[in-house]
Formats: C-alpha cells, sequence, structure tokens
C-alpha cells in the first residue's frame, strides 16, 4: 500500500478557469495500492476536482495538447511525463497556452 | 536521476525546448530565448538606431514578453531605440479592463511610456455597445478592422516609427492555416511576413519579432521569469474557426514538435503563379487609411452601426454598400436585410 500523499497543485495561463477561477490547490491523494502517478493523478483531478469542461484539460489519458505541465519547476516531458511518479510534497504546475495573447 | 542541462553541462535541466529537442537549464534558456529574438531582429534588420518603437502590449504573455525582451535587448545590444507601449482599449468590460490594469503595470516594472487609445475616442463606439447592436456573432469583425486602425492611429498620435506585435510562431502558423482553408491567397502570400513596409499614408510600418519563438517557450519563459501577465479569454469572442486550427497545430505538435515551424516554413516559401488577381492597395475615400475598396471596411462598418443598419459591412452586400453611400433611398426589403441580428 502507497501512503497517503500531499501535494501543491497550481493551475495557470487560464486553466485555472476550469478550476473555479482558484488558481492554488493543496491537496491529499488517499492510499491506495498502486503508487501515484501523474497518469493516476489526472484520473483524480478529472474525477475530483474539475468544475467544468473536463475536455478543454483532459484528452485520452493525457492533459489536452497546448497545457504545459511542471514538475517540482521542471517540464514533465524531462521526468516521464505521464510514467512520474509522484513523491510526498511535490508541485505540479498546469500553465494553458491556449488563451490570448 | 536528474537531466543536466545540454548547454552548461553543469545545472538540472528544466525545460526541453520543442525547436531544438535540447534540455536546458533555467539560465542557459533565458539566454537561448533571447539570443533568438536577437538575431531574428538583427537578420531581419527591423529596426535602425535612433527609432521609436510601439510595442503593441494587451497585458497578454506574448506582449508581456515581449516588452520585457525588447527592453533587455535594446540595453545589451545598444539598439539605441525609443520603446515605448501602445494599448488599445476596445471597451469590454470585465476583459479588456482588466488586462489594460496589467499593462499599467507593465509600465512601471519596465519603466515605459504608455498610451492607450480607446474605441470610444477613436470610433464613438465601444465593443460593448456594439455588441448590444450586432449581437455575438459578427463583433469580432469589427473589433478586428478597428483594432488595426487603432493602433496605426495611436502610432501617428506619438509619431511611432514603428510597430512590433507579440505575434509568435503558433500564431502565424495558424494564420497560414487559416488562409489555406479559406483560400485567401491575398492573405496567405503576405501572412508569414517578419515586417511590413509603410504601405501609405497613415499606416505604419510593423513587425513581430517573436515570429519564430515558440508559444510553449513564451510561456516557460513569462513563468520562469514570474512576469506579471493576464489571462482570460475574451467574453465575447467565440473564434470558432481559429479555435480548430490552433487544437489541430497543438495535436500535430504532440506528435511532432517541428511542425509549427514546419507550416511557417511552407507559407513562406510558397509562390503565387503570375496572373493570379490581387486586390490592389488604394485609399480610402473618406479616411484616407490603406484600403483595396473605395472606402476602407472600418468606415464601411462604422456607416453600418452609425445608421442602424449594423449588417452592412458584414458579408456580401456591396450593391446595396454602393447605394447607401450614395444616400440613394433604400426600399424596405433591404433595410430588413442590413438590420437582422441573428443570435
Amino acid at each position: 500500500m502507497a501512503a497517503p500523499i500531499a501535494l501543491h497543485l497550481e493551475f495557470g495561463g487560464g486553466a485555472e478557469l476550469l478550476f473555479g477561477g482558484v488558481k492554488d490547490h493543496q491537496v491529499t491523494l488517499p492510499s491506495q495500492s498502486q503508487p501515484w502517478d501523474m497518469k493516476r493523478l489526472l484520473v483524480w483531478i478529472r474525477a475530483n476536482m474539475l468544475k467544468e469542461r473536463p475536455e478543454l484539460f483532459v484528452q485520452g489519458h493525457t492533459v489536452r495538447p497546448g497545457i504545459l505541465v511542471l514538475i517540482n519547476d521542471a517540464d514533465w516531458e524531462l521526468m516521464g511525463e505521464l510514467t512520474y511518479e509522484l513523491q510526498d510534497q511535490d508541485n505540479v504546475v498546469f500553465i494553458s497556452t491556449l488563451h490570448g495573447g | 536521476m536528474p537531466i543536466i542541462c545540454s548547454s552548461c553541462e553543469q545545472k538540472r535541466a528544466m525545460l526541453k525546448r520543442p525547436k531544438t529537442g535540447h534540455s536546458l537549464c533555467k539560465e542557459c534558456f533565458f539566454s537561448a530565448f533571447e539570443e533568438e529574438v536577437h538575431q531574428t531582429i538583427v537578420s531581419a534588420r527591423l529596426f535602425n538606431s535612433g527609432e521609436t518603437v510601439g510595442i503593441g502590449a494587451s497585458g497578454g504573455k506574448d506582449s508581456t514578453v515581449l516588452a520585457h525582451v525588447m527592453k533587455v535587448l535594446n540595453q545589451r545590444y545598444d539598439y539605441g531605440l525609443n520603446l515605448l507601449l501602445l494599448s488599445v482599449d476596445e471597451g469590454i468590460t470585465g476583459y479588456r479592463d482588466d488586462s489594460l490594469e496589467t499593462v499599467k503595470r507593465n509600465q512601471q516594472q519596465y519603466d515605459l511610456p504608455l498610451k492607450i487609445v480607446s474605441y470610444e475616442e477613436l470610433y464613438g463606439w465601444t465593443m460593448d455597445a456594439i455588441v448590444k447592436q450586432v449581437g455575438l456573432k459578427n463583433n469580432c469583425t469589427f473589433c478586428g478592422v478597428f483594432r488595426r486602425q487603432a493602433l496605426d492611429r495611436g502610432a501617428l498620435m506619438l509619431k511611432v516609427d514603428k510597430i512590433c506585435t507579440g505575434h509568435n510562431a503558433d500564431d502565424i502558423a495558424e494564420t497560414v492555416l487559416m488562409n489555406v482553408l479559406r483560400g485567401d491567397i491575398a492573405r496567405l502570400r503576405r501572412c508569414t511576413a517578419i515586417s511590413t513596409a509603410s504601405e501609405g499614408e497613415g499606416v505604419v510600418p510593423r513587425c513581430k519579432p517573436l515570429k519564430y519563438a515558440y508559444e510553449k517557450e513564451i510561456v516557460l519563459y513569462a513563468y520562469f521569469k514570474k512576469l506579471d501577465y493576464f489571462s482570460t479569454e475574451c467574453i465575447y469572442s467565440p473564434n470558432a474557426y481559429r479555435g480548430y486550427a490552433r487544437a489541430f497545430l497543438k495535436d500535430l505538435e504532440a506528435v511532432r514538435p517541428s511542425a509549427i515551424i514546419d507550416v511557417i516554413h511552407s507559407g513562406e516559401n510558397l509562390s503565387v503563379r503570375e496572373g493570379v488577381r490581387m486586390p490592389v492597395q488604394g485609399n480610402c475615400t473618406r479616411c484616407g487609411y490603406i484600403s483595396s475598396q473605395a472606402l476602407c471596411k472600418s468606415c464601411v462598418l462604422l456607416e453600418g452601426l452609425n445608421r442602424g443598419l449594423p449588417r452592412l459591412g458584414i458579408g456580401k452586400h456591396n450593391r446595396l454598400r454602393g447605394k447607401i453611400l450614395a444616400q440613394e433611398p433604400l426600399t424596405q426589403e433591404e433595410e430588413r436585410k442590413l438590420k437582422a441580428v441573428d443570435f
């Protein structure tokens, strides 16, 4: 059993609009048999946090193209993307690039 | 195991560049990004020493990054430019008023003069008032046409030599696709140009220093530098057509990151067969602005608004347009057509 983990999630660049306009969220992921990775985090966000239009945030198993993801301030493309195994106190940022410039 | 920066080979890499695939640390990314914009500016000879350059500033990510980078490069490479911020207030409550607050903070942060020109002072109509009359279907036509002129008029008031805008590589690739999809050969031919020469009286030359900068890098640059920008969709803009082009490009980029630059290159290398008829550029007989018709689009739209016939400038009403501009009376049927508001 993986112990529950606490995360800081941040939504920006317009992505916060899908989460009731709130940018910063402290969340605790419950204990489960498999370790928490990004793929499972996205499923959890979709089920527990998304307030509206989920298709604007997740597409298939991943984030919608055009949403940037940073894990502890680093591009998730350097961290294994969906396979990254989350650690307690990790900081995950989602920034939409799809809004006007 | 953290990935090490491929440039300095010392610090931890923080992002993967879509254009090159390189993994860089923050510092190496900042310098690579700024150097590329500098190279774009130098190789296309966008500016000359002593010029006054207006930076089109909306408060959004692109123009905020543009203002920051222009300020940095002007100092670092001694361009000798006199920079200022130029903003347009379309009169959209809850959208532009908020984003203009960001521009006002940028003015302080970057210590640059700021000029705001409003639709209300230029045309006598805010977008809020226009939407009340025309509805939510064609309002973006009014806004787009008016904005282009508003930037020029503001630039003339400030005696600006050139305007630069924050259009990035993704924007230009989208525009190429949209022009292909619409079969707009005249726009397709000029939409990839990095700068426009002065097209005549009242038109200030424009350029796009971020033309080759990916949106991902612009957003990460703003994020890592903690730049202050505003990001909310315009409350009136569904802008569906561009939205589809944008989503399509993002899907392509996810599969092959070079797709964006590839589309731009396709646009740049396209040549139009001789003998294809192009609209001839002249000047508006009423306001003198550049136009391929006797009256520019902006004057036709304004005439329609002021007469309570908002559809005058929308779609193909050329015959009616001639009639109305010659002050000839319209039949009831014709008036009905131009008044119709479809929600």
